[in-house]
């Protein structure tokens, strides 16, 4: 965050407009808009439940490699003799469920479907999240800047947002990221894992900053001739802090729900990416790679699709009641 | 107002224009040779050579996109190998398809239509209409209903709905034939079966998002004065809910819906590859594939096309729809 260097005094008078309004002395506890929201949030039952669903994914996630050990089977190992000889299919009912394999075994790789979905769902997060927080990143400072800028700045950023809401997504990330791979390594290296994980970051993150950027923009022209952002004006603010401290502070609600909303969007793109043949390779388990193999097998090995598919609906759900609830929660006009 | 429109559509021809720049650079980066995509099993290099020359490969890139451009407004003439003269709009010639782009753009763009046109207009009706009755019984088990629906439809993916839906209805109790495009000129019924499967599963996944933003939108219009001015002066409910609150609350709905549509119509990718129909999106994935660059061009130009022309709708029918947004 980059903040311009302002004078003392002006510092301090718009820093004690902030926060010395709560008479403490007096006994009454004042709440900041945060705790009151927290205290929303805690109170709303599938704020809790959702929440609890995402931690639980998120500790899933982390401790992967303690899982794996555990449950004694990696990532990468298949159990080619558990496949009946002439289809590669599990042997053994619904998919090859057994007290070894939980979720079953992957057709024609046989690999463990439960382990892979414990790593899967550490790629996945792991894009999704990153993304989110560079793409709100960029929404948020070329939003903040054209709001509160105005004129040819306002206009020429508004006209880049146009022009990337205009470029087909997976039609261009299609044919990106076959350039880009061969821009870093020939033809017939190996892509490192971390590279094609990179690789979809930046792809979303470039094109996924739109909506944020719109949202951001509207709710600072509507905050930009309020009162308070005159007052700071007239102290001599300067830009960044204009930008940082006047601005930011007062929409960082509908930052956070946007947040929180693009972290699913980002983790189902992954999956629409990999089902039009863009993205990771076989190596590293994601979700998407796994739902779009499994698709195969609908009618064969039903159980294949099952897990795989349940599991991304209740993440992206979990993600969409706790944004929803956040909203709620964050907003001063809720009942709730 | 003139103005505005002036104004705008000049933005809209730029962003087109910058967009067929981005592409044109784009698939020039590919780090592959153009030509061998464009030039199926058994190519000789003599052969190659000739395509290289008829495409203009050796012209500076400023040459052939003014080309390229030129053959859009004004048509141009191609070499015997690519059908001579090309029409304006001439989007060029597809080694791969082995015809002009513009009969592949005429053949495919149909199906697209008509998978997003009923679609969208069924996901719309649903959407709003779950999002206002939702909101005017808040609270009650129609509310939860509502938005348990639509938090279910935001939260699937098109290709695994699409999936179940082709299990259920085609393989599994053949109520519907194996989805395909048939003219609706030919046979309404044939096209409408054919492509049901696809609706469906688009409205399921799209009605989402209109019918918690309408029901957001709603509520918050519900709460405003001139609704309780309307209900106390006397009018009956349905016309201050149908006409006075919907009106006004319906803004947002529209500019998400000129966004949804116009990228929907630039080829839904990922509908077209469930069902197994040859629409614009997998047309351009398949184009994409094989390095074939004049289809390329096509698609992406088209798609930006209905994205920036939707837009533009948006803007207007804002005026439209609510005088306090007149356009100065």
């Amino acid at each position: 965050m980059s903040l311009s260097p302002i004078e003392g005094v002006a510092l301090a008078e718009i820093e004690s407009g902030g926060d010395g309004d709560a008479p403490r002395s007096r006994g009454v506890v004042g709440r900041s808009p945060g705790q009151l929201a927290l205290a929303r949030l805690r109170r709303d039952r599938t704020a809790r439940v959702s929440a609890a669903l995402l931690v639980f994914f998120v500790v899933v996630a982390l401790v992967a490699p303690l899982l794996s050990i555990v449950y004694g089977v990696g990532p990468g190992e298949d159990f080619k003799d558990k496949l009946d000889r002439c289809c590669g299919m599990p042997l053994g009912y619904l998919g090859g469920i057994s007290g070894e394999h939980w979720f079953g075994l992957e057709p024609g790789t046989g690999r463990d479907i439960f382990i892979r979905m414990v790593y899967g769902l550490r790629t996945s997060l792991l894009i999704a999240f990153s993304a989110a927080v560079l793409s709100t990143a960029l929404g948020v400072t070329l939003g903040v800047v054209a709001g509160y800028l105005g004129g040819w700045v306002d206009a020429v950023i508004t006209w880049i947002t146009d022009l990337v809401l205009a470029m087909p997504f997976l039609i261009i990330a299609l044919a990106l990221a076959p350039t880009l791979v061969l821009r870093f390594y020939g033809e017939r290296d190996a892509v490192p894992e971390a590279f094609g994980v990179g690789m979809l970051i930046v792809i979303f993150a470039v094109f996924g900053w739109t909506s944020t950027a719109r949202l951001v923009r509207g709710q600072v022209i509507a905050l930009r001739e309020r009162e308070f952002v005159e007052a700071a004006r007239a102290s001599g603010a300067g830009l960044g802090h204009m930008l940082f401290r006047q601005l930011l502070p007062n929409i960082w609600a509908p930052i956070l729900v946007a947040f929180s909303l693009a972290v699913p969007q980002f983790i189902t793109s992954e999956a629409a990416l990999a089902f039009i043949g863009v993205g990771l390779t076989d190596e590293t388990p994601s979700f998407g790679r796994m739902i779009y193999r499994s698709l195969d097998y609908l009618q064969t090995d039903p159980a294949y699709v099952f897990f795989p598919g349940v599991t991304i609906f209740a993440l992206v759900l979990a993600f969409n009641l706790f944004g929803d609830a956040l909203r709620d929660a964050l907003d001063p006009k809720s009942s709730r | 107002m003139a103005r505005f429109l002036i104004k705008r559509i000049f933005s809209a021809t730029l962003t087109l224009f910058v967009v067929s720049v981005l592409t044109f650079l784009m698939f020039f980066a590919l780090p592959r040779d153009p030509v061998s995509g464009m030039c199926p099993k058994n190519c000789n290099p003599e052969r190659l050579e000739r395509v290289r020359e008829e495409l203009g490969l050796r012209d500076p890139l400023v040459t052939q996109y003014a080309g390229y451009m030129k053959g859009i407004v004004t048509g141009r003439d191609l070499g015997s190998a690519q059908g001579g003269r090309c029409d304006a709009p001439c989007l060029g010639w597809s080694y791969v398809a082995n015809e002009a782009v513009s009969d592949t753009i005429a053949r495919v763009l149909p199906v697209t239509l008509s998978i997003v046109i009923p679609a969208a207009i069924l996901w719309l009706l649903l959407g709003v209409g779950l999002g206002m009755v939702s909101a005017l019984r808040r609270g009650t088990w129609v509310d939860r209903a509502a938005i348990g629906f639509s938090l279910t439809g935001a939260s699937l993916q098109l290709y695994f709905v699409g999936a179940v839906l082709m299990l259920v209805f085609v393989y599994t109790t053949r109520l519907l034939p194996v989805p395909g495009y048939t003219s609706i000129l030919d046979n309404p019924l044939k096209w409408a079966s054919g492509l049901v499967l696809a609706w469906v599963a688009l409205a399921f996944l799209f009605s989402a998002i209109y019918a918690r933003l309408s029901r957001a939108q709603m509520l918050e219009t519900l709460s405003e004065d001139f609704v309780r001015t309307a209900r106390a002066k006397g009018l009956a409910k349905p016309q201050v809910y149908g006409r006075h609150a919907l009106r006004a609350a319906i803004t947002p709905v529209v500019t998400i819906a000129g966004l949804d549509v116009g990228g929907a119509l630039g080829g839904t990718v990922i509908t077209e590859l469930t069902f197994g129909l040859t629409g614009l999106g997998r047309t351009a994935v398949d184009a994409v594939k094989a390095g074939d660059l004049p289809t390329i061009m096509a698609t992406v130009l088209i798609s930006a096309f209905f994205v920036v022309v939707a837009n533009l709708v948006v803007d207007l029918l804002y005026a439209a729809i609510d005088p306090r947004v007149r356009l100065g």
